[in-house]
């Protein structure tokens, strides 16, 4: 998730403000801790209790039956890192977060200039780019599953007009399962994306955009010069948002290939969850969700810096 | 060639690109289109047509399917379940999570501020690791397959999306209301409740779209504490469904056609809206 900025009530609506005169903080009544009391117990019910517990069975060979778990020390996190179906979902993993971060968030772009045009249809191409990112993951898992099956419809396009040859069995052969699920999480959420940069397209002044025109400035040069550095704040907004997103991918994966064929498609949360729920085995479980845990922070801490950087260069 | 003609080439050619790039981007819409076609005329195809071939219009529309789905499915009871638990889990967030942003935006202590962020970093953890033990804790207290175990979840898990969202919005907002409330005499409760909620109306309209669509579209752990039983939420059921259809592709694309059409109608209506609150960059 994203540390973005929440809108600020100005640009939605500004209520009609009071007379001034006695202001500071001093002057409003305390408000007491029983305001937090409700959301603090069910977010420590619901996220903070089970988070650290299944931190320490990470390091147990707990199973669930009413045996209390051995303390296993490393071992969970050794056999992660032999086990092929673990290994394959590490690295598919990072491979579908990096993948779609990049394509998405280029695809993203893309999209919002052409979109943050004169074209004449653009209300409604907007609409329908993102009209996707709204459906349940379930459904467009099904939806594309039977698109890239054998005789789906894709491959009887493809060969409607004349590209037989790029006719695939796009989920069943292993060597390229993972690259359809990716094109899949990317149809799904690049209107997000587009959404997130036109936004941020509303930012970027357009005498700005002028003077650098007078100025000689090419398309392109006004592009990589003056639109895309204000598009920082959209870029990490977007980019943090697939990114997280994507590292803990289930859904789609889950009901389009069940991480297979073989391992080709597993993700950390599938196999976290078959372990889980399937094999009963707490403890390796809850070592597989602790390393996605570290993953997502360890990303999340390096795009923040990063991206950081480059505002203040650019 | 004088000026005057010059002036109008230039446009005449402004005027071209612009058609090239209008008739181009809906060129590439209508490719990107390609999946809503197959789902709508798969849904009406009979087996035969679909047989026949998959990309091809329905020869026939086959309404049948979509009763057929509706019927077989169980859908009216998945609609009902996700409609109750939306509901009250997004009622659930709103009044847990504008109350809480409220001391959270209005105490500058040392609490405040750590408990926010403490808030914050349920925007990243990835709910897979709390799975099992609060999975666990559901089963000991009897709560699986109840709605209860699942509006307890989303408002748990929407928490920090809201209370970041809510939190945003009051740190902007003038305090001279609440100041004036206090000044007439009214506690922290009867100002909250009179003054500042109805000053949180535009985002309070931000929170349930997404927290909404969120609740609505969410799989995982519905499947975990409702799967299979009479109080599962709709992709559970369509989960469910695709299994008990196999190959009858086109009765499954009926169901899930039932299935997203609330979503669809509800997008139509309120598109600004929903844009709006998804290009703040938020999403559970």
């Amino acid at each position: 998730m994203t540390l973005a900025q929440a809108p600020a009530p100005a640009e939605v609506e500004e209520p009609p403000r009071p007379r001034r005169g006695r202001s500071g903080a001093a002057r409003v009544a305390r408000i007491p801790y029983a305001f937090v009391v409700p959301a603090l117990l069910l977010y420590g019910l619901v996220v903070l209790y089970p988070t650290v517990a299944g931190g320490v069975y990470a390091f147990t060979d707990w199973t669930g039956r009413r045996v209390a778990p051995t303390f296993t020390g490393l071992a969970n996190f050794a056999e992660l890192l032999a086990a092929p179906a673990a290994r394959s979902a590490l690295k598919n993993t990072l491979l579908i977060a990096l993948s779609t971060t990049v394509l998405q968030t280029v695809l993203g772009l893309a999209l919002a200039l052409a979109l943050h045009s004169s074209l004449r249809s653009r209300h409604l191409l907007r609409t329908l780019f993102f009209a996707p990112a709204l459906l349940p993951p379930v459904i467009v898992g099904f939806l594309w599953q039977y698109i890239l099956t054998p005789q789906g419809p894709l491959n009887e396009a493809l060969g409607a007009v004349g590209l037989s040859a790029l006719q695939q069995n796009w989920l069943g052969d292993a060597s390229i399962a993972l690259a359809s699920v990716i094109g899949v999480i990317i149809w799904q959420n690049a209107g997000l994306t587009m959404v997130i940069y036109l936004a941020g397209l509303q930012g970027v002044p357009a005498e700005l955009l002028e003077a650098a025109e007078i100025d000689g400035a090419s398309r392109w040069q006004r592009l990589r010069r003056v639109t895309i550095p204000l598009l920082i704040p959209a870029t990490t907004i977007a980019m943090s948002l697939t990114l997280i997103g994507s590292l803990k991918l289930f859904d789609q994966v889950y009901v389009m290939t069940g991480g297979g064929p073989g391992y080709a498609t597993e993700t950390l949360s599938v196999v976290m969850y078959k372990e889980a729920f399937v094999s009963g085995r707490y403890g390796y479980a809850a070592a597989i969700a602790l390393v996605l845990t570290m993953i997502v922070f360890a990303f999340a801490l390096v795009q923040l810096r990063g991206l950081r950087r480059f505002e203040v260069d650019s | 060639m004088s000026a005057a003609t010059g002036v109008r080439s230039t446009r005449a050619r402004r005027l071209t690109t612009g058609i090239a790039a209008e008739l181009g981007m809906i060129v590439v819409a209508l490719l990107f289109m390609f999946p809503f076609y197959v789902f709508l005329s798969v849904a009406l195809k009979t087996p035969a047509d679909l047989a026949a071939s998959p990309l091809s219009l329905p020869t026939d529309p086959a309404w049948a399917n979509f009763a057929d789905a509706w019927q077989r499915g169980g859908l009216e009871q998945a609609l009902i379940n996700s409609a109750v638990v939306t509901a009250l889990s997004v009622a659930g967030l709103v009044v847990c999570g504008s109350t809480a942003a409220y001391l959270l935006a209005r105490r500058a202590q040392r609490l405040s501020l750590g408990l926010y962020l403490v808030f914050l970093l349920g925007l990243m953890i990835p709910l897979q690791l709390g799975m099992v033990p609060l999975y666990q804790l559901m089963r000991d207290a009897n709560l699986l397959q109840t709605y209860t175990s699942l509006i307890i979840f989303e408002v748990g898990h929407q928490l920090p999306l809201v209370i970041f969202l809510y939190t945003g919005f009051l740190r902007a907002l003038p305090r001279e209301y609440e100041e004036a409330a206090r000044v007439d005499g009214a506690g922290p409760f009867t100002s909250f409740w009179r003054i500042v909620l109805p000053l949180l109306r535009p985002i309070t309209g931000t929170v349930v779209i997404l927290s909404s669509i969120n609740i609505w579209n969410d799989f995982l752990t519905p499947l975990l504490y409702v799967g299979g039983s009479a109080q599962q939420t709709l992709p559970v059921a369509i989960f469910a469904f695709r299994g008990e259809f196999a190959s009858q592709w086109q009765i499954i694309f009926a169901g899930m056609g039932i299935a997203i059409l609330p979503i669809l109608v509800v997008y139509f209506l309120l598109q600004k809206y929903i844009i709006k609150g998804f290009a703040s960059g938020i999403k559970g």
